[in-house]
């Protein structure tokens, strides 16, 4: 794979790293992972668009679209971390590590509070359910259970991705160790994924009937 | 230690218990898996012998009914997942794929030791939830029964097989990096043995399927602790969707279980055939085919469901179509033996075994796929008979083929052959007499899981317990005569059998490296000439 005189601009593509490699097979299993609950979720849907739709309009979407945003920026800030620390550049490598973590920490916060008022508008499906005397109040129980779900399985895993890039962190900061780039960049892929969870979680929660 | 076992070898790097509860070495995992899957066995043995002993009278004698239900559920639950799913991959898997690929050890090797330590912990959850009650719903956790009626320790017991879910994940994850990206220089995967392709195809199917399980675990859980109301028709869910869920990952799940079992029979019919494996490009592709396939026919678990006549007729085809591969394999290994230089060493007497119960069970399974049939023979003995044929006449004989080929490679010692010719005899005869009276009850109308039957079966279910006695006998043998030969068994040397594959160029048993030496790299696999085996003594 040596790069070609005769190639144009474009750069060799890198084989990734063993470590790499192993993530991007860990990713496929949480996709599978996470896919029984879309799935859930389609089939559910499909059975009670009304109560879905109905559901759907009574999520907090100012906080969902903030936390959109919010978890899209940390996601920027952790890939310009791993271009940092593949350029050697320490100290902003950790500040952008930093900065990831604060904005998932950010948006953790926001889904607490979110939950918080959820519980308070009793959308919790349990007792005094105020959805329940809607027509498809079944769709509705079953669209705040997924939501729940869902949202609290991305927000495990979020936790998840928080504590490894705060441990790559301070990983990082240590002067006197060479940079791990190559466990930025594994970091880094999960981060991504949970953020393109998100990416689907959002308008399928959101976004159901809101024209 | 005795003078087999040198302190070079991987057994003599460290005595301590902590030297093996913190070890990274892939073939001490492999024996750490390979102890704790053996005390699986014997307790799922022994829920099967208490429900074959409670099968010989038509009435509830032994057992009560709920009783009765918490034994087939147990013994299905540890049988599968503490079992079967983690035997040849964990143990034979673990130990031979670096060997076999000229590594010096998997591609992660704490991963691999945690792969284990999951497994314990999910196993002792589980098993504690065995012991503080078990569990009546059968190893198939239907919804609404397990969601909703069943008054015993569903959430532990499902939290238990959650946690074993991730020791499979991990370990496939591992298996498939390493065969990717740890190959010696110049193996490429045409060269492979068939093992390590039957390990690589085992491992996507645990990674791709094994998350499915684990989610829908997780929504027995939630259904269960907080009535969400998914698989419930009154709150507008759906038990099919549980149905569906649950084989999607469950069928794909049986060929974890068969796919390695056929990697050990290509290792050991070409090496007591002295001859290359017949057709070793289709035999690699019919395995990547059995585990592709193997994804699209969990519909034919569902036939009586309720489900569309449209899917039904689409799961029925789908599953004629994964039969192919596997008669492919069948086939092959004939052909493999046709004008070989057989002997009937033990781990060919087993491997022998194999393909003739693996091809009735499959057969067997033709009749269930089609829909017809299905409609008499599902949720009876018929298919009960089936997947024990497989599961046991395939893949514990060819799990016991496996112990028996690579016993000196992993020891250093020989075990003595003529015990281990007569256990598997008796194996294979007490397996015979255990199921196939099962196939004559299944096609009478037997049900699966009662306990209480018309007087009429009584015949039958005697033969079948007489039979399961024979077998326990059976595998109680093994382990009598493989401990005696890790104490007075004449030292094996680097490749007693004078069979071909890297893990014959080091030494029995390795050192902790592998491969002190660069091994030579065969032209092709199954480098046979038609010369005798070495005969063991």
């Amino acid at each position: 794979m040596s790069a070609s005189s005769t190639s144009a601009v474009m750069s060799v593509p890198r084989k990734s790293s063993v470590a790499e490699f192993g993530m991007w097979v860990f990713l496929v299993s949480e996709m599978l992972f996470f896919s029984v609950l879309f799935f859930g979720y389609l089939v559910t849907r499909l059975h009670h668009p009304l109560g879905f739709a109905t559901a759907s309009r009574h999520t907090d979407v100012v906080i969902g679209s903030v936390n959109t945003a919010v978890l899209l920026t940390s996601s920027l800030m952790m890939a310009l971390a791993g271009r940092s620390a593949a350029a050697g550049a320490r100290r902003s490598a950790t500040r952008l590590l930093a900065a990831t973590a604060v904005f998932g920490m950010i948006f953790l916060a926001l889904k607490g509070l979110e939950y918080a008022h959820d519980a308070q508008h009793q959308l919790v499906p349990w007792r005094d359910f105020s959805l329940a005397f809607e027509p498809d109040a079944a769709g509705a129980r079953l669209f705040f259970w997924l939501y729940f779900i869902m949202t609290g399985a991305h927000a495990v895993h979020l936790l998840i991705g928080i504590s490894l890039v705060l441990f790559v962190m301070v990983g990082v900061a240590r002067v006197r160790h060479a940079i791990h780039v190559e466990l930025i960049e594994v970091t880094g892929l999960y981060w991504h994924l949970v953020d393109i969870v998100w990416i689907f979680l959002y308008p399928l929660l959101y976004l159901v009937s809101r024209s | 230690m005795s003078a087999a076992v040198s302190s070079m070898s991987y057994l003599g790097a460290g005595y301590s218990l902590r030297s093996w509860f913190t070890t990274r070495d892939h073939k001490r995992i492999a024996i750490l898996y390979a102890v704790s899957i053996t005390v699986f066995f014997f307790m799922g043995g022994t829920a099967a012998s208490l429900i074959r002993l409670e099968l010989l009278s038509p009435h509830g004698t032994l057992v009560t009914a709920e009783t009765y239900n918490k034994l087939f559920t147990a013994h299905g639950v540890i049988m599968v997942w503490f079992f079967l799913i983690p035997s040849i991959p964990a143990t034979l898997g673990n130990f031979l794929v670096p060997l076999m690929i000229g590594a010096h050890d998997l591609a992660f090797p704490r991963l691999n030791l945690l792969s284990w330590y999951l497994y314990i912990f999910g196993a002792l959850f589980t098993l504690a939830a065995l012991i503080a009650g078990g569990v009546d719903t059968g190893w198939t956790f239907y919804a609404p029964f397990s969601t909703m009626f069943s008054t015993s320790y569903v959430v532990a017991t499902v939290t238990g097989v959650f946690i074993v879910g991730f020791s499979s994940i991990l370990t496939g994850l591992n298996f498939i990096v390493t065969v990717h990206r740890l190959r010696t220089p110049g193996l490429g995967f045409f060269q492979l043995p068939l093992f390590v392709w039957a390990i690589y195809a085992t491992s996507l199917i645990l990674v791709l399927a094994t998350p499915v399980l684990a989610m829908t675990l997780v929504l027995v859980a939630a259904e269960r602790l907080f009535g969400i109301g998914i698989f419930d028709p009154a709150l507008g869910g759906d038990p099919l969707l549980f149905q569906h869920l649950f084989w999607f990952y469950s069928h794909p799940a049986v060929y974890i279980m068969i796919l390695p079992a056929m990697g050990v029979v290509s290792e050991v019919v070409t090496c007591f055939a002295r001859k290359p494996v017949f057709g070793y490009h289709m035999m690699a592709y019919a395995i990547v085919a059995i585990a592709s396939i193997g994804f699209l026919v969990w519909g034919h678990h569902m036939f009586v469901s309720g489900q569309s006549m449209y899917a039904g007729m689409t799961f029925s085809l789908l599953s004629y179509l994964v039969a192919i591969p596997s008669a492919i394999k069948v086939f092959n290994w004939t052909a493999t033996l046709y004008k070989g230089s057989i002997s009937f060493a033990a781990p060919m007497l087993y491997a022998l075994g194999f393909i003739l119960l693996f091809m009735l069970g499959g057969l067997t399974g033709l009749f269930l796929a089609s829909l017809a049939l299905d409609v008499h023979l599902t949720d009876t003995y018929f298919v009960i008979a089936h997947f024990h044929y497989i599961m046991v006449g395939g893949s514990v004989m060819a799990y016991f083929a496996g112990i028996h080929f690579w016993w000196p490679k992993i020891t250093g010692r020989m075990y003595s052959e003529r015990w281990a010719q007569f256990a598997a005899v008796v194996i294979f005869v007490g397996f015979n007499v255990t199921f196939f009276p099962q196939y004559i009850l299944g096609i009478e109308g037997m049900p699966r899981r009662y306990h209480d039957y018309p007087s009429e079966f009584q015949v039958l279910h005697v033969f079948s317990s007489a039979g399961a006695a024979i077998l326990a006998l059976g595998y109680l043998l093994p382990f009598v005569y493989l401990a005696w030969s890790l104490r007075f068994g004449s030292p094996a040397g680097p490749n007693p059998w004078n069979a071909r594959g890297l893990e014959w160029q080091t030494a029995s048993p390795p050192p902790q490296e592998n491969f002190p030496t660069k091994p030579d790299i065969p032209a092709r696999p199954y480098d046979y000439a038609p010369e005798p085996a070495a005969a063991p003594s």
